[in-house]
């Protein structure tokens, strides 16, 4: 996770990966191992700066001896395992993920999920026009983020970046159960009433676009955002001496989002009130 | 952490819910009206947090006496545990016996599940909603299988106050029920737990002997008819040798899993980390299975003395014991029997005067079947949402509260007591080689004597059929319950035991068998099954989550259709199925297609 390794060199296990010998550090996952012999697992709620919830299910790959399939993202790597990324049994439940995603929520910000699904032939349709969506209003009630849940594929990414992984504010959590299940703040109020402190650390993790900033929503409901016109610029932030590394994303010479990058070492993609919406004064031309 | 807890506040019968759990709150941290010291000391860190797992009777505390669960009250809650609002909200939205919006002070759940049905459930329903209609006080909940379904249909009434009172109507009739809802507390009572045993005073009952035979009140009897002999021989033998007979004894996990307890057991006794903990798993929800109720009602102690004996051999000192919500004479009966077993030092920092410190803390579920899964039952008594784990790492490596933790139900528990009283080798004569050992069963439908029935792992399942007086025109049985599968009535050969339904490509599960005649379609049974997992996921994991929906959706669409009609329907269920099977978390969504599949393959549902 750190862009400088820091720490003592681990010891360096061997496996199998679709037949061939593979060696991965101790601690490593199998989606780790994946990554570095160059296979493309796919993945929704595995995220670079977070321990995975591995709830999504779509990262599946058979490990000999085991009578389940196995989420990569989350097994660890062991000694002499025999694992297959590519079988028909796992591109089976790869592709059922992928229908039973698609078919419940909209997932068109979802990045690289048009190409999974053309790759493993899923066909979100064959559950018939009845088939149950999570079928939610975008939730605006407030001048900062969108939190729009008919996209949310609860994945947990912001509960975890929210809660005890990151800004410990534990803000929103999951309510309800089964197909009901939501992202909820407590008593399920608007964000406003709630202990959310806009640090926007769940808009940065979330996979979907469920969470969105206000200027990003608006835009795309407006039919002008446009990713291919904007330019993304790596700078420090200004408000305070901590200096986290802030991207702004700018289209047609006004700041429409910012991020931060996962790799830095010291925000690992957070950041704080100030620094994540307090861009507006940049751009007052007034 | 800052915690931010918003400033709804609870009524003063709220707060006196919550203070009688937790004794007054010290200062305005914790909700008290602020004083000057509280300007100078702050109060939260590790100590705080300790107490989340007092979450769950926290919102029992309040649900029980108010009827729900307000917004006040659950920040009131949240503020004397240190427990973020967000989280608790989700924690008390989980589980079906609570409620977050205002109800009436009276609940009356009405039992929908298979052996219900069977018996009459929806009728039951309509006659108790049209004469319990809005204004009555009363709101009427269906839902699943309440564990009386040797007494189906059955309804279980619950009246908020202080103390909450609950009334069982079963077989219930409209009268019944809305006699039970309306005055729970003068109600009829229950039969004794020994009706539920139609071979009571059989005397080669090894595991239900005392049932019906003890007074389950009261200790000296319990000792009088063997009671604590089984504790004793473990402390002599010390907890390797306990370990070593029940190893010896071939016993399995009676839960489904069948996993050889004594290698459970030494696993966790090996475990170098601290404390060691044992979990007594009696949220026995699964539908059809009602044996731990009977066992915990007739024969209490038993389940005291087994819990001790088990902690004595892992090197635990606590045990939980996690009981169904549904379950309110069960609970009674066991609150008193550690009560009285503490009193007498069979508990407690000396047990038996043996130098060994165990005590058992009973946890009451609310309503939730997947907090049968063993992690899930973890963070259910840690006070967090009843989601299972993801294995790796397992229990007896981090459990409960990330220490090592032994699990076993109450049927695996009880078995220990003969273990140890008869011998490994006794016990192991029992049964089969493969599957050793007496074995409960829960015997429900169309039968005309329907109980817990107990018989030597081996018998067939025709036999036990023919004890329990199976009836004309038996159409399928479905053998482990809703996450088992249906046999024939031409496969009635099939020995119960775990190797002999492997072969015959089904399972024992936990032991439920309930017959069913030909006037109740299949394919309602099947839609039953399908809506009982989708209720009961947890909303985890993609395939689980939506594909037990998308199940549920496609038996809807063929559940009037056949042969070509279905073709396309059975198809994708077999696609999702498997997809479910391979891919989710846990046992519930790997199993939750296995009743539908069976249905399809073995009995021909939809040819
Ligand atoms: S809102 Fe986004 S990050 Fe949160 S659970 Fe849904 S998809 Fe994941
Ligand atoms: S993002 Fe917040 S914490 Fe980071 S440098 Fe800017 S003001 Fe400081
Ligand atoms: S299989 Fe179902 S119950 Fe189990 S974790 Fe997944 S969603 Fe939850
Ligand atoms: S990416 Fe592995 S389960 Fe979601
Ligand atoms: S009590 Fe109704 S099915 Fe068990």
């Amino acid at each position: 996770m750190t862009a400088i390794p820091l720490g003592t060199p681990r010891r360096l296990l061997e496996f199998t990966l679709d037949g061939e010998p593979v060696r991965a550090p101790e601690g490593s996952t199998v989606l780790d191992a994946c990554r570095s012999a160059g296979k493309d697992v796919p993945t929704l709620c595995q995220g670079d700066t977070l321990t995975p919830k591995n709830a999504c299910r779509v990262c599946v790959v058979e490990v000999e001896g085991a009578r389940t399939l196995v989420a990569a993202c989350s097994r660890e790597a062991e000694e002499g395992m025999r694992v297959r990324t590519d079988t028909e049994r796992a591109r089976h439940s790869r592709r059922i993920v992928l229908e039973l995603l698609a078919s419940s929520v909209d997932l068109s910000t979802t990045p690289r999920v048009a190409e999974w699904i053309e790759e493993y032939g899923a066909e979100p349709d064959r559950f018939g026009p009845d088939a149950a969506r999570v079928d939610e209003e975008p939730r605006i009630d407030n001048t900062l983020y969108v939190r729009d849940y008919g996209k949310c594929i609860l994945c947990y990414k912001c509960v975890d970046a929210c809660g005890g992984q990151w800004q410990n504010s534990f803000a929103i959590s999951v309510s309800g159960r089964g197909f009901d299940a939501r992202i909820a703040v407590e008593h399920d109020a608007p964000l406003t009433d709630s202990a959310c402190v806009y640090c926007g650390n769940c808009i940065e993790v979330c996979p979907t676009g469920a969470l969105s900033f206000r200027s990003e929503f608006d835009m795309r409901e407006a039919g002008t955002w446009d990713e291919s016109a904007q330019t993304a610029t790596t700078t420090v932030c200004a408000y305070c001496g901590v200096g986290c590394n802030l991207t702004l994303h700018v289209q047609d010479n006004e700041i429409v989002k910012v991020t931060s990058p996962h790799d830095n070492p010291v925000t690992h993609g957070n950041l704080c009130i100030k620094g994540r919406f307090g861009y507006q004064h940049v751009q007052n031309r007034d | 952490m800052d915690l931010h807890f918003g400033d709804s506040k609870p009524s003063d019968e709220e707060r006196a819910a919550v203070d009688a759990l937790l004794g007054p709150p010290e200062s305005s941290w914790e909700g008290a009206d602020r004083s000057d010291a509280d300007l100078r000391w702050a109060r939260g860190g590790r100590e705080a947090r300790a107490r989340r797992d007092l979450l769950l009777p926290g919102l029992h505390a309040v649900n029980d006496r108010i009827g729900w669960i307000s917004e006040g009250a659950l920040t009131y809650l949240c503020r004397r545990l240190t427990v973020p609002p967000a989280e608790a909200y989700g924690v008390a939205t989980f589980y079906a016996m609570f409620s977050v919006k205002p109800r009436p002070a009276t609940v009356l759940h009405v039992c929908t599940d298979l052996a219900c049905m069977v018996a009459g459930a929806p009728e039951l329903c309509e006659g108790v909603e049209s004469r319990l209609g809005p204004g009555s006080g009363v709101s009427v909940e269906r839902g699943p299988c309440l564990g009386l379904c040797e007494r189906a249909p059955a309804a279980l009434a619950v009246r908020a106050g202080d103390p909450v009172r609950t009334a069982v109507a079963a077989p219930a009739t409209v009268e019944r029920a809305v006699l039970a809802a309306g005055a729970p507390g003068s109600a009829a009572g229950e039969p004794p737990a020994a009706r539920a045993l139609p071979q009571a005073g059989d005397p080669s009952l090894v595991l239900l002997g005392r049932v019906g035979v003890v007074d389950p009140a009261d200790l000296d009897d319990y000792r009088a008819h063997g009671g604590y002999t089984a504790l004793r021989r473990a402390f002599a033998l010390g907890p390797a040798g306990v370990v070593r007979e029940v190893t010896d004894s071939g016993l399995v996990g009676r839960g489904g899993a069948a996993f050889p307890t004594g290698r459970k057991w030494q696993a966790t006794a090996s475990r170098p980390e601290t404390p060691h903990y044992l979990v007594c798993n009696a949220d026995e929800s699964e539908p059809g299975t009602f044996k731990d109720r009977v066992v915990m009602e007739g024969d209490p102690y038993a389940l005291v003395e087994a819990m001790t004996v088990a902690g004595y051999a892992i090197g635990a000192h606590r045990g939980y014991l996690y009981l169904r919500g549904e379950y309110p004479r069960a609970l009674r009966r066991m609150e008193h029997a550690i009560g009285q077993a503490r009193a007498r030092g069979l508990l407690g920092d000396d047990v038996l005067g043996q130098g060994y410190a165990f005590d058992i803390e009973i946890r009451r579920g609310a309503g939730a079947y997947i907090c049968g899964e063993e992690t899930a039952l973890f963070n259910s008594i840690e006070g967090y949402r009843g989601e299972p784990r993801s294995k790796p790492p397992f229990p007896v490596e981090r459990g409960l509260f990330g220490g090592p933790t032994a699990e076993n139900n109450v049927e695996t528990l009880v078995n220990v007591l003969p273990v140890l009283t008869m011998g490994a080798q006794a016990y192991a004569a029992i049964g089969t080689p493969g599957s050793t050992g007496p074995k409960l069963y829960c015997v429900s439908g169309s039968v005309a004597r329907p109980g817990v029935y107990e018989l030597p792992f081996g018998a067939a399942l025709g036999e036990l059929l023919e004890l329990a007086g199976v009836r004309e025109g038996l159409r399928a049985v479905l053998l482990g319950g809703a996450a088992g599968g249906f046999v024939r009535p031409d496969e009635l050969d099939v020995p119960l035991t775990f190797e002999g339904t492997r072969e015959a490509g089904t399972t024992l599960g936990s032991g439920v068998v309930m017959a069913f005649d030909g006037t109740v379609p299949l394919p309602r049974l099947l839609l039953r099954i399908a809506a009982f997992f989708r209720d009961e996921s947890c909303g985890q994991c993609v395939p689980c989550r939506v594909g037990t929906v998308r199940q549920e959706e496609a038996l809807h669409r063929i559940a009037e259709r056949t042969g070509a009609a279905a073709a396309d329907d059975v198809a994708l269920l077999r696609g999702v199925g498997r997809a479910m099977r391979d891919a989710s978390i846990c046992g519930l969504g790997q199993t939750a297609w296995n009743a539908v599949e069976s249905a399809i393959d073995r009995l021909g549902a939809y040819e």
